[in-house]
């Protein structure tokens, strides 16, 4: 078997002149070479599989390969194809998570086959006239002078992860196994302010210039300079994404003629509220890596949402992929066994022309294509139902998609509480091996992105190994009584999770012992690595054997690192040598608290009507825009199914099609669970941040509450995507925000338990042209199911039942899609806070405890119409409705957003009861028909007429879907 | 009758373990739930055992396509074993990932024939790839000589469960098409619309002994009348109890 020779190493050059030798049976002595086998699918498709390796292989040993790795009914394999002038091979870069490889290796070793080294890839038939090379830096692939990258990184590769080359295999992706600098540095911060500052530029640190100082001050006082793994460990522990630095500042506030206001830190404002709410099943909130509820005496909920925004801009799979694992291991770090996801995604328009992306900007369809295959792929893959979430599309989020990736858990209640670390316990950390991937993601995702981000951020990304996790994760679950503390390895890897565990207690631990996917990593690169699918645990050294045990069962790999020590220091060495010797209480206490000036917004609050000539093709074109049609497309791709516990899934109704406002999760062994409702709108967020955060709150709560949620026991999680917060305006609407959070949580009594901000949202192009994302809040509310019988959808039920509408509607178009799709500028309130609603919403649950609601729908984007349309497309129903009564002026009624509403369908039978609960906060608009038509009519006239089908077809036909 | 031992044996990736073994323990089994490992270690857990599940997942990432390792390890480890428990009349199933590694071992569709079958990329009707899918079907038993839908088929009973697969695509030549109908080893068929391209409509095929049954859909998630879509419009029917009944009957009375 001949290598290919093109591109050799030099390391294979190396390993070429000392041939290793294998004895064979059947052919005798076999060398180890170079081998590639292509796997082309049988069916159509241009996409073919690589596998390059290095290994001894005897001719009878290669058919068994090919017996394995082609299943001629499906695919045809070859060995050493050479690749042509028209074809485009892919690769990973070393260092890459490569499961299919590591798979290779594995099935290899079963035949018997001694692997080396083993790389996968993609080769493309892309046609002539593109070129070769790849432009990341690595030294592979040579230029042929025709060189369009450009395309190639647009259409079919990312060079965050990939290299490439077209007419001749690319290079193997091994790993490289050079070994790099061991030493440690230690590094001078000068005297000059503006020297100090350029080195933390230089080094990637992201700390201003009183954080530097404050650092400057502690190691004169010690007497030292830094080491380079402390001064990366210091920018990790404060980063914004790790320190949350904006939300625990100090603000300047100002309004709009320039009077200063006293406002509270932002974080102290939620945490006060939650404490002043006091609700009796809030377990912990705000602590830990989520917080926890108890809604019945025999377990308790561990609830977390993520954000995972830039990682996903510049890698979506990847990006979104380890997004999803990092939120499922805060769950295991709470001491919970996860039971759902969720995922709330913001992108671009799928129809984006080309020449608007900002240079260095990946398209929106990838974008969407790799973002939802990476949450599917990792939820999929580690056994979790992917349940509740949303898409929303918006220009402003071309350069900066937003992902954000949520994870309930549950656990039995009256478990002894973990009370360590104590001094004494072992430091242990299992799961992924430890390798050169995901280096100063916590600093890269707390700085803006440009161009040039793509390319210096490479190793901030990686693929995740939901495989490892899902073992990971049953061991912990199995050995729940086998430590004493847990926390995983997320931002900042082994720096934040081992720093973190050793605050106030100190610890001692040997990197050299950390276990790795491959040689040569310096000290500090294995101390900071964000390699995924790890946890850190505290262990009793008593109980260390039983831990190691356990472990070989699931097949995990762990290590001991050393100790937590009683000392208050964190010590790390590499070979006894100590590279970081720092007092806990300075990296944990230490940083200067930020000052950030807050100008606040003064929203326009006049409700202004909007006219519309037609509604009723305004409506078919509401039910087809992006944000509120069909998500079908995406929701398949997720398994929601699994686990047995899903009662009311992301779609529903007769044909299965119509989107559920909450969603319900109960154990098929439980009569009771939670129910789950999101809420976001940054469309009201650009416009009245204040009264989007109140919008959104009881949305989240409104969805939980249709569904039969329990309104008097919702716990609720922020995540407050933003732009720049050193931005005065910027930081106001965040202030805004939070303020409108506080003041509905306390109306609803629904304390925020976790939550996660993400800021810097931002994006510069070339011409410094910025490009902010909407202020974009994401609230989830978590509410118990106290009886599965009583759970209701959306979908109309039965012809003859009674159409009724709760809550006040008022002329609100601030933000509307009505606005939209009208392509109407003129401003408007978005909408107020509705001080019934919660009192509204306790006698729905009410009404629904007793059967008398049927079908139950909140009003939101679209207002009435949309709802109402919405519930028939989901029974396969038709409706008579008057919607005289609900405003008069017929618009309003049909398509203002005004909060707090919500559709009710009741049966005759039922119906004086349900008055009795709601009295004049009910108004009745008609009732649900067979003739699969929606006749709406206003003051006297009929102002929709459509039939059922029409509307079934403009919601399942997406508006700009394909790509012009 | 006494209460068989259901063994489900799971490799990394496996996730649908925990449903089937609620589904076989409701429907009258003792399960109990083994790392691939453990199986291969200690092959007693087999032996004891008198029905055994591969069960649904991706197991070892299912990076190199569906099953093909978690087959490999089976037919190398434990490649004796397995043929001697089919031997011994003992029932197995696999689920989706568990039918694609059924399928890689040659437990199915087995006999002497050396017919083979495979598990593809899921294909629309234009015969283009679509990706992973999650959805509801409606599966028709037809198979009398299969011990697990032999019962189905006399009550005419359709089973209404979820698919959660991106290589599900049931491909064969025409002539082993042939002889699988002949020889009544078509378990099940979908009579919802076709979710991935197989032929002739194949969800499920049984081996020629009646005893090893593969499907692609999802029966373990609808046990209980609440996990279908259609629960809260009054929906009741389309349990597959029934299945996970017919092979644990069969394994009690050996």
């Amino acid at each position: 078997m001949a290598p290919l020779l093109t591109f050799r190493s030099s390391r294979e050059a190396r390993r070429s002149q000392v041939p290793r030798v294998v004895d064979m049976a059947d052919s005798g002595a076999v060398t180890s070479e170079r081998h590639r086998f292509t796997i082309r699918p049988l069916a159509v498709d241009d996409v073919a599989v690589t596998i390059t390796f290095d290994g001894a292989l005897g001719t009878s040993q290669q058919a068994e390969l090919q017996r394995i790795l082609a299943d001629p009914l499906l695919e045809t394999g070859s060995w050493d194809l050479p690749v042509e002038a028209d074809q485009l091979d892919i690769g990973l870069i070393p260092g890459v998570t490569d499961t299919a490889a590591a798979s290779f290796v594995a099935a290899a070793a079963l035949l018997g086959i001694d692997v080396d080294d083993a790389s996968v890839g993609r080769l493309l038939t892309i046609g002539t006239g593109h070129g070769t090379g790849h432009d990341t830096g690595h030294d592979t692939g040579h230029d042929t002078g025709h060189v369009d990258n450009g395309e190639i990184r647009r259409r079919w590769a990312n060079s965050v992860i990939e290299r490439w080359s077209v007419g001749t295999a690319v290079e193997p992706g091994f790993a490289a196994r050079e070994a790099s600098i061991t030493a440690t540095e230690l590094v001078e911060l000068p005297d000059d302010d503006e020297a100090m500052v350029l080195i933390g530029k230089q080094r990637g640190l992201a700390l201003d210039l009183a954080e530097l100082q404050v650092i400057r001050d502690h190691f004169a006082e010690v007497g030292r300079r830094p080491t380079d793994a402390e001064l990366e460990t210091l920018a990790q522990t404060w980063s914004e994404h790790c320190a949350h630095k904006s939300f625990r500042a100090e603000i300047i506030a100002t309004d709009i003629d320039g009077a200063s206001l006293t406002v509270e830190p932002l974080l102290g404002q939620l945490r006060r509220s939650t404490t002043e709410i006091d609700a009796p099943f809030v377990v912990s909130a705000f602590d830990g890596n989520a917080g926890i509820v108890q809604f019945t005496p025999d377990r308790t909920y561990a609830l977390k949402c993520e954000t995972h925004n830039h990682p996903s801009a510049i890698e979506p799979f990847g990006g979104a992929n380890t997004g999803v694992g990092g939120v499922i291991r805060d769950i295991i770090g709470a001491h919970h066994r996860a039971i759902a996801c969720t995922d709330i995604l913001c992108f671009g328009p799928p129809d984006t022309p080309d020449d608007q992306l900002p240079d260095g900007v990946l398209h929106p369809t990838r974008v969407i294509d790799g973002v939802v295959a990476g949450v599917a792929d990792y939820g999929n893959k580690i056994g979790l139902p992917t349940v509740a979430g949303g898409v929303l599309y918006d220009p402003a989020y071309v350069s900066n998609p937003l992902v954000f990736a949520g994870c309930i858990g549950v656990a039995p209640s009256g478990r002894p509480p973990l009370t360590g670390p104590h001094p004494g316990d072992r430091v242990v950390v299992f799961g992924g091996r430890t390798g050169r991937d995901g280096i100063r993601g916590a600093t890269f995702s707390s700085m803006e992105m440009d161009a040039t981000t793509g390319d210096v951020a490479g190793a901030s990304v990686q693929i995740g190994d939901p495989i490892t996790e899902k073992l990971v994760s049953d061991l912990l679950v199995d050995g729940w009584d086998l430590y004493t503390a847990i926390t995983d390895c997320g931002a900042g890897g082994l720096s934040s999770a081992i720093g973190e565990l050793a605050d106030g207690v100190g610890a001692d631990v040997e990197m050299s012992c950390v276990p790795l996917k491959y040689a040569g990593l310096a000290p500090w690169e294995i101390w900071l690595s964000e390699a995924q699918e790890r946890m850190v645990v505290a262990v009793n050294p008593e109980q260390l054997d039983a831990l190691i045990e356990l472990a070989a069962v699931h097949g995990v790999e762990l290590s001991d690192l050393g100790s937590f020590t009683g000392d208050g220091r964190l010590t790390v060495r590499y070979e006894g040598e100590p590279i970081i010797e720092l007092d806990t209480a300075f990296l944990h206490d230490g940083r200067p608290r930020r000052r950030l000036e807050a100008t606040m917004p003064q929203p326009f609050r006049t409700r202004v009507a909007l006219t519309c000539a037609d509604p009723s093709s305004a409506l078919l074109d509401l039910l087809a825009h992006p944000n509120i049609a069909s998500k079908a497309d995406i929701i398949h791709r997720y398994d929601h199914e699994i686990l047995g516990s899903t009662v009311i899934r992301p779609l529903t109704g007769v044909e299965h099609d119509a989107h559920a406002d909450g969603v319900v999760i109960v154990a098929p062994t439980d009569h009771f669970g939670i129910s789950i409702g999101i809420g976001v709108n940054p469309w009201y967020g650009l416009l009245d941040p204040e009264r989007m955060a109140w919008a959104v709150v009881d949305e989240a709560i409104r969805n939980v509450v249709v569904a039969g949620g329990r309104p008097t026991a919702v716990a609720l999680m922020d995540n407050f995507s933003w732009g720049n917060p050193t931005h005065a305006t910027t930081f106001g609407q965040l202030v805004a925000a939070v303020q409108g959070c506080c003041d509905a949580a306390h109306l609803y009594k629904a304390p925020f338990v976790s939550g996660k901000d993400s800021l810097n949202n931002e994006y510069l192009t070339a011409d410094g042209t910025r490009h902010a994302i909407p202020p974009t809040l994401v609230i989830t509310a978590v509410a118990p199911i106290d009886d599965v019988e009583h759970v209701v959808t959306p979908d109309l039920k039965q012809a003859g039942n009674v159409i009724v509408v709760l809550g006040r509607t008022v002329a609100e178009f601030g933000g509307s899609h009505l606005a939209k799709v009208l392509g109407d500028d003129t401003p408007s309130a978005v909408p107020a806070p509705d001080a019934g609603a919660a009192n509204r919403y306790w006698a729905v649950h009410e009404a629904i405890e007793h059967g008398l609601i049927a079908a139950a729908h909140d009003c939101s984007e679209g207002g009435l119409a949309v709802a109402v349309a919405e519930m028939a497309i989901g029974g396969r129903l038709g409706l008579e409705l008057d919607i005289s009564l609900v405003d008069d002026d017929s618009i309003t009624a049909l398509f203002s957003e005004s909060v707090g509403r919500i559709v009710c369908e009741v049966r005759p039978d039922h119906l004086a009861e349900f008055k009795q609960l709601f009295g004049p906060d009910g108004v009745i608009i008609g009732h649900v028909t067979d003739t699969l038509r929606l006749v709406i009519a206003g003051a006297g006239s009929a102002v929709i007429d459509l039939d059922v089908d029409e509307l079934v077809r403009a919601f399942n036909t997406p508006a700009g879907k394909a790509r012009s | 009758m006494s209460t068989p031992r259901a063994l489900v044996v799971r490799a990394p990736g496996t996730n649908r373990d925990g449903d089937v073994a609620f589904a076989l323990d409701q429907a009258g089994a003792r399960s109990q739930r083994a790392l691939l490992g453990q199986v291969i270690e200690n092959p007693t857990l087999l032996h004891e055992s008198q029905l055994l599940v591969i069960p649904g997942g991706f197991s070892f990432a299912d990076a190199l396509g569906a099953g093909r390792l978690f087959a490999l390890e089976l037919v190398t480890r434990l490649g004796d074993e397995l043929r001697a428990f089919v031997a011994a009349g003992k029932p197995v199933l696999g689920i989706c990932n568990g039918f694609q590694v059924l399928v890689r071992t040659g437990l199915l569709p087995g006999g002497d024939s050396g017919a083979s079958v495979a598990l593809g990329h899921n294909q629309n009707a234009a015969g283009e790839r679509v990706p992973f899918v999650c959805d509801w079907v409606t599966l028709e038993p037809l198979s009398t000589r299969s011990i697990w839908t032999a019962p189905l088929t006399e009550i005419g009973d359709w089973i209404e469960c979820p698919i959660a697969h991106g290589e599900g695509r049931f491909v064969c030549s025409d002539d082993t098409l042939a002889a699988l109908t002949a020889n009544d080893q078509i378990a099940f068929r979908y009579t919802s619309p076709n979710p991935n391209g197989s032929v002739a409509d194949v969800a499920g095929i049984c081996d020629d002994t009646g005893l090893v049954l593969g499907m692609m859909p999802h029966p373990e998630n609808h046990v209980v009348a609440r996990q279908h879509p259609q629960y809260v419009r009054g929906h009741r029917f389309g349990l597959a109890n029934a299945l996970f009944t017919a092979g644990v009957t069969h394994a009690a009375a050996l």
